[in-house]
């Protein structure tokens, strides 16, 4: 090829970027690692976290060994080591040690190792855990006759079996037949669950009958007067009534003490390490395994069953034991209950503001107010949501429909309705903001398609932007709810407690009871934590209920974004 | 080529090949003047669109040809701070009279925009739309207007096994037949289409061509188009506007042959624009 052609086929140029070297900031990629780091740094934290709380929550249940230990001053304890950690021991304790543990602890600059044990038997002991510094510990054993008894009252028991009674039947430490003991021991569990099911169910719905023939009675009388003839004949129908229900209450306590009085039969004599004695009914425990000695299969046994009883069971021991059934139940209820009040109201209130008010001042300082809205401390909304719903709107309602039963309030106190809505007004910006975004989006394109049909602005509206924007409007919603169902702080006012047992929604009529006050995970936590007699116990509840609160959130989420991702893939066709 | 007198026109003065009477055309406009704001934006248009036919509109890009069309039927009542002079009529009733019903107004005149526009929906329910918010239910009754419009958008083969099928899951040229469909649904009189080929290949560009050549005599056509070839094949009648003033309005074959006003020349043999 001619060197002329004009065709530069081979670079002659001596390449440009040797002689200046690009400045390492124009290049931006310092930028680029701060980003990345940024994100990294937010990426470990949530991870740490979630790691934190599933190995924490997930580990909880597994059973653990009991550690027989003999100190050196010559005590025993036995309990399952729970976790260990370095501390300072004081001066004066390190002086009274033999010389070579002196030094022992010198070379770890002062330091000693410590084990916390939960040794169980609180109603001996006044206490569940102790700690015990490594260096006072002369022997540990893992002796297989050990077992770990879980009682439905004062926690764990942590020791021996001395002896069985078996409606007569005894057997003494040594000669206890294991299997009949379990046998006995499912039966005598079955017939406490029968018996509770008949006060808490059946009593409780005779009592419920009782009452609401006392407050038809009680409105009659406030209606036609106490001295009426209508009032004295229905008075003489409710006595027939309340003669009868209480019969039928009378049959069902009598059942209740048949039942009670045959597993008074059964009883286990327990023994603790040091020997001391505990009776205890056998139906009073819930499960007993020798931690020692289980297999594997035993182990997940237990595991499995201690998780089953945490979902479906209610609390005991102030929460700290038992499971949390209401408090999964309360909290989905109160966030299904919420996005059902959000929803409207925010996507009514979105489209006004996008598609209806005329674009200017007014609707600028409406949409700053919303978005001001989502900064507001939460508790305020508690107490607007106790003064304005649970005292104003409850209380006028209690007047109206409910006379007969002041001074006992109805809907005049919190509940599960008022913290809906409480809650539903602190996420209802989220969802406006969501909307007004996705209707926006809608391409005027095809609203114009729409109207040049001859559709009017409503029914465009209607049939082309609502679900074009659905989507979007659903990110809102999922969002509301993700922030609905983590809040705590609010609810505290407006209807969350400690302890309901009374599910929201029952068998009894009207099924859903929007006035109850019910139990919440993120409350749970909360009360678990800091607010139980004893801290360490409620600590791996804690963390097994923020496990379970997190997979709740998540789970509602996912549905949500399915429904979403659904709805995304109609608007989403090949284009071109 | 035989060479004619050029006029220069003045401003504001339109030379008319053809000046369809009042009667026998279906729209007709007169003096009429648009702004957006403060901007002008037609000036002085005075246009009488022949029943049956069809009329390209042409010009630069700007010169206010989406504008005029969208004035028939008053899809500029959606933007702010529109004004307008002068008077339009659709078979002389005027448009802008305060008693018209602007929904009615609307389902006689469909129309079709630059990019097709489906709806999020079945290309049936696209189809059908304009009878759905009529609250048309009777079923056969929809499914016959399907068919009939597919058919008249010379869509039906192609899409009568998808009918269930999202629209968008369409190619754009099936997209655009699609819209014409939606707009014979309704039965209107008179089409309006804004540059209803500027988003598609050849191949859709010809298949709505020849669609538009079948639907004439049915509908008045008012198209609007880049494409010179296009208007030549198309249409009857051409309007050239300039700068919101309408230049030149005659028979096509005039217009692209023999025209009066030297911008058209200029214009129609890609000299400018
Ligand atoms: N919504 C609007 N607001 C203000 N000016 C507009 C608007 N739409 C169009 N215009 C102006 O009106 C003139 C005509 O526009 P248009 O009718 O879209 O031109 P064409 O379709 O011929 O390209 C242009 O100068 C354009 O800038
Ligand atoms: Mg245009």
């Amino acid at each position: 090829m001619p060197p002329d052609s004009g065709l530069a086929l081979t670079p002659t140029a001596a390449p440009r970027g040797a002689s200046r070297p690009t400045d390492l900031l124009a290049r931006g990629e310092p930028f680029l690692w701060g980003l990345g780091g940024a994100l990294g740094f937010g990426v470990m934290m949530i991870a740490g976290f979630l790691l934190l709380v599933l190995w924490n929550g997930i580990a909880t249940f597994y059973p653990r060994p009991i550690h027989v230990v003999t100190l050196v001053n010559g005590d025993v304890l036995a309990g399952e080591p729970t976790r260990t950690e370095s501390f300072r021991p004081p001066a004066a304790e390190v002086a009274a040690l033999p010389p070579s543990t002196q030094v022992t602890v010198a070379t770890k600059l002062g330091f000693a190792d410590r084990t916390l044990y939960r040794t169980g038997n609180f109603d001996l002991y006044g206490d569940d855990f102790r700690w015990v510094t490594d260096y006072a510990i002369a022997r540990i054993t893992t002796p297989p006759d050990l077992y770990l008894f879980e009682r439905l009252e004062w926690g764990p028991f942590i020791g021996r079996i001395k002896s069985v009674d078996l409606a007569g039947a005894t057997f003494d430490a040594g000669g206890i037949p294991l299997e009949r003991l379990a046998v006995a021991h499912d039966e005598a569990r079955r017939r406490w669950r029968q018996i509770r099911e008949i006060e808490h169910d059946e009593i409780g719905r005779v009592n419920q009958q009782i009452e609401s023939e006392r407050l038809a009675l009680r409105k009659m009388e406030l209606g036609a007067g106490a001295h009426t003839p209508e009032y004295t004949d229905a008075a003489g129908r409710t006595e027939a009534r309340v003669a009868a229900m209480t019969r039928e209450y009378e049959g069902l306590a009598a059942r209740a003490a048949a039942l009670k009085a045959e597993n008074a039969r059964y009883t286990i004599a327990l023994a603790d390490i040091k020997g001391r004695e505990k009776l205890l009914p056998l139906a009073e425990i819930m499960r007993f395994y020798p931690a020692n000695d289980l297999s594997i299969f035993g182990k997940l046994g237990v595991y499995v069953s201690r998780w089953g009883e945490f979902l479906t069971a209610e609390p005991r021991e102030a929460n700290t034991e038992g499971g949390v059934f209401p408090a999964i139940f309360g909290t989905f209820a109160m966030t299904l209950l919420m996005v059902i009040a959000v929803a409207p109201f925010g996507v009514i209130t979105a489209l006004y503001l996008r598609e209806y008010a005329t674009q200017g001042r007014l609707v600028s300082v409406v949409r700053i107010s919303v978005n001001n809205l989502a900064g507001v401390p939460s508790i305020v909304y508690g107490v607007f949501g106790l003064g304005f719903f649970a005292y104003i709107v409850g209380g006028t309602i209690d007047e109206v429909f409910f006379p007969e039963r002041l001074p006992n309030p109805t809907f005049g106190t919190g509940g599960l309705l008022w913290s809906a809505l409480t809650l539903a007004l602190l996420t209802v910006p989220v969802v406006i903001v969501a909307t007004e975004e996705a209707l926006a989006a809608v391409p005027r394109s095809v609203r114009e398609g729409s109207l040049a049909c001859g559709a009017s602005k409503w029914q465009t509206i209607r049939r082309i932007v609502l679900p074009r924007a659905m989507p979007g409007i659903m990110t809102g919603l999922i969002l509301a709810m993700a922030r609905g169902a983590g809040e705590v702080a609010p609810l505290m006012l407006v209807g969350v407690v400690k302890l309901a047992p009374e599910l929201p929604i029952d068998g009894i009529f009207p099924y859903i009871h929007f006035e109850r006050s019910f139990m919440h995970l993120g409350f749970h936590i909360y009360d678990v934590g800091f607010q139980s007699r004893n801290s360490e116990a409620g600590k791996p509840m804690v963390f097994v209920t923020t496990l379970l609160l997190i997979a709740l959130v998540a789970l509602m989420n996912a549905t949500a974004i399915m429904v979403r991702n659904r709805l995304k893939q109609k608007f989403s066709g090949s284009q071109f | 080529m035989v060479s004619v007198a050029r006029i220069q026109p003045d401003e504001g003065e339109t030379h008319y090949h053809v000046r369809a009477g009042t009667e026998g055309a279906i729209i007709d406009a007169e003096n009429f003047n648009l702004f957006y704001g403060r901007k002008q934006a037609l000036f002085d248009i005075t246009l009488s669109v022949p029943r049956g036919l069809v009329c390209a509109l042409i010009g630069p890009s700007g010169c206010g040809k989406s504008t005029f069309l969208r004035c028939l039927n008053r899809m500029n009542d959606l933007i702010d701070n529109v004004t307008i002079n002068g008077t339009m009529r659709i078979e002389g009733r005027d448009l802008y009279d305060p008693g018209i019903d602007v929904i009615a107004l609307r389902k006689r005149m469909g129309m079709v925009f630059q990019k097709p526009n489906p709806f999020p929906m079945s290309i049936f329910e696209n189809v059908v739309y304009p009878l759905r918010i009529d609250g048309v239910r009777d079923r056969n009754l929809l499914e016959e207007t399907c068919e009939r419009a597919l058919r008249g958008a010379a869509l039906w083969d192609e899409a009568k096994d998808r009918l269930k099928e999202s629209a968008l899951s369409l190619s754009g040229g099936q997209q655009q037949r699609l819209c014409i469909a939606r707009a014979i649904a309704a039965d209107p009189e008179v089409l309006l289409m804004d540059e209803p080929c500027s988003a598609l290949d050849p191949i859709a560009t010809s298949k709505i061509e020849e669609l538009i050549d079948e639907l004439k005599g049915r509908y008045t056509i008012i198209i609007v188009t880049h494409n010179m070839q296009q208007a030549a094949r198309v249409s009857d009648n051409t309007a050239f506007m300039y700068l919101g003033r309408l230049i030149e309005f005659g028979e096509t074959e005039i217009m692209f042959t023999a025209p009066k006003v030297t911008k058209t020349l200029d214009y129609v043999t890609g000299r400018f624009g």
